[in-house]
């Protein structure tokens, strides 16, 4: 009995990972958003070897075509093939999602986790600091960043960054209140743990879970945001080719062509929606008590 | 309950400055010339520099900034644009009218189809309808608002020849915009309903309502849909707000005369005191839709009222 115990305890982080996984792999709609995540990923990652047209190939003898054998996509009012575009558009649409909520989530639990942790005046100036980030809809200050900054990848990764800090910042600060009173804290502090092992080793390890939600979700609405900003001429520009900039470019066609929109549209639908099944899944399987 | 509104309120204030000077300060350092920009490029450099010395653009951030809220505060204006030299607080106002009508008309969309389709999956939990319409939901929350847009007016408008593509200014033009707003909404609200339905089904009081006789609907629609009712409102309220934000971009795919187009031009143009005043106006208006919704759950929930009663003794 006693053995069995010690053994828990020292895989104890694994068995936890692997609890999760094991939950997460019976859940049919997260594997799938999972599988089609991976893939999307993968295939702009090894687009020169997939596409099978460069992005910015132009086929002026064959423009505003509809989908055939040759295009499985069609082509664009210059001929460029869709299918390869929107294969290469993931490369910027799937990285400024990522690298933007990555970014965030390390700012935001940073301020979080020092608001709650410490408390007093530190959480006031923060707190103040977030509502008034938050005094907008976010999709607005995304836009007012990047009209200030100017259009481009990095700019778009900048705005999107700092719009989704305050969602991240509030919910690390929650889970630092939750856990502040175990008593596991009291006795890292009464052992004189200096504050920053506290929160990293001791805090943060147990607040991360709804956080890790967050972020899934949250590359979700990034991708939303950003498709939403290029659609307006802020985000990445032309000939570089980004699903929100496609449907931009593609929406004066709408008459008579429309799967020009269709496609980078239904890209846009199906890499959002595999990223929010796999977040739902993910939430369950941290917390089974939250499944109805 | 006066006392706690009128705290809310005083709350708003320096919020809304903070917003003042975040915009301020971005658009300070924003790059681009407006004076060069309006002029064009044929331009002499003395005129350039005339228009900047008129606009006050080489005084120092902090006269500038003071400035701004100089007027803002004493002279109640929001300024005027540079490039239609229109009073914008007018054109503002106008225009704003425009926005909230599609974000009200779209927010009663989403709630009736949202708490419609979460009460029957809550109510059917587990069985194929409320499979299938959680999938529907969680598809629609999915799906970008300008995109079903363009969607809506492939179909009913180009192909069905239904309804009107763009514009604004009859009813008919007012249905796509808030369809293609609404679904989204619609999609995250109905999740939302659903979770707090479950919630509230299994509580003693629905199963005590259930067990002396009180009709299904009744239990549903009363007992259980009432009490259920705080998260969905929060939820409506957050709605709300993000559809005043998200009409900026759908507004453009339907060329509706309202803030967000507005706003989109005045990006375009560097139109700087538009930009500043818009998103000002808009994060006003997101503050007041917040606090009523803060005000709303007391009307919903009496023990919030009461705590709300409470804060005010001590």
């Amino acid at each position: 009995m006693k053995e069995r115990n010690d053994r828990n305890n020292s895989s104890g982080k694994e068995s936890m990972f692997l609890t999760t996984m094991s939950r997460l792999a019976k859940n049919k709609l997260a594997v799938a958003g999972l599988i089609v995540i991976v893939t999307m990923i993968l295939m702009a990652v090894f687009a020169p070897l997939i596409a099978p047209y460069g992005y910015e190939e132009q086929d002026l003898y064959n423009t505003l075509k509809g989908p055939s054998a040759e295009h499985w996509f069609g082509t664009d009012d210059l001929g460029r093939d869709i299918f390869s575009r929107i294969i290469y558009g993931g490369r910027n649409s799937l990285s400024i999602g990522l690298v933007s909520v990555f970014f965030s989530a390390i700012i935001g639990i940073a301020l979080g986790s020092a608001s709650g942790y410490y408390g007093g005046k530190v959480d006031m100036i923060i707190m103040r600091l977030l509502d008034v980030l938050q005094a907008m809809p976010a999709i607005l200050l995304a836009i007012a960043i990047s009209a200030t900054l100017g259009p481009g990848f990095i700019n778009c990764i900048i705005a999107l960054c700092i719009s989704q800090i305050p969602g991240f910042a509030r919910m690390s600060r929650a889970s630092c209140l939750n856990v502040q009173g175990m008593e596991y804290i009291e006795a890292a502090t009464s052992i004189n743990a200096r504050d920053f092992r506290i929160i990293f080793r001791h805090v943060l390890p147990n607040a991360i879970s709804p956080i890790f939600v967050q972020a899934t979700m949250s590359v979700a609405t990034a991708i939303l945001t950003s498709a939403s900003l290029s659609f307006i001429g802020l985000g990445v520009q032309p000939p570089q080719a980004e699903w929100g900039a496609m449907l931009s470019a593609g929406r004066n066609y709408i008459r008579g062509y429309s799967h020009i929109v269709m496609f980078p549209g239904l890209t846009i639908v199906l890499a959002v929606l595999s990223l929010n099944m796999l977040g739902d899944g993910l939430r369950d399987a941290l917390d089974p008590r939250l499944k109805n | 309950m006066v006392r706690y509104i009128v705290k809310r309120v005083l709350m708003m204030i320096p919020v809304l400055l903070g917003v003042t000077l975040l915009i301020f300060t971005l658009l300070y350092f924003a790059d681009g010339d407006p004076a060069r920009n309006l002029m064009g490029a044929d331009a002499t450099e003395e005129e350039i520099q005339e228009l900047r010395a008129e606009w006050g653009l080489d005084d120092p951030y902090l006269v500038r900034y003071g400035r701004y809220l100089k007027q803002l505060l004493i002279d109640r204006d929001l300024g005027t644009s540079y490039v239609t030299k229109q009073n914008i607080s007018t054109e503002i106002i106008s225009r704003f009218k425009v926005t909230f009508l599609v974000a009200i008309e779209s927010t009663v969309l989403a709630l009736l189809f949202g708490t419609v389709l979460g009460i029957i999956a809550a109510t059917h939990q587990n069985t194929w309808m409320d499979n299938s319409s959680m999938v529907a939901a969680l598809v629609g929350a999915s799906m970008p608002g300008f995109w079903i847009g363009l969607v809506l007016s492939i179909v009913f408008a180009l192909k069905l020849r239904l309804l009107p593509a763009s514009g604004w200014g009859t009813f008919a033009q007012t249905i796509l915009p808030s369809l293609s707003l609404a679904i989204t909404s619609a999609g995250t609200l109905a999740r939302q309903t659903r979770s707090s339905m479950l919630e509230v089904i299994r509580q003693d009081y629905i199963v005590t309502a259930k067990a002396k006789g009180v009709s299904r609907f009744k239990v549903v629609y009363v007992h259980a849909l009432r009490n259920a009712l705080i998260p969905i409102v929060t939820s409506a309220g957050m709605q709300l707000s993000w559809l005043i934000g998200g009409a900026v971009v759908t507004e453009t795919v339907f060329s509706i005369p309202g803030l967000g187009m507005y706003m989109v031009t005045a990006i375009n143009q560097r139109d700087y005191p538009v930009i500043q005043g818009s998103v000002l106006y808009m994060a006003f208006a997101f503050s007041i839709v917040m606090l009523l919704v803060d005000i709303l759950y007391a009307f919903i929930d009496p023990r919030i009222k009461a705590k709300y009663k409470n804060a005010k003794k001590a």
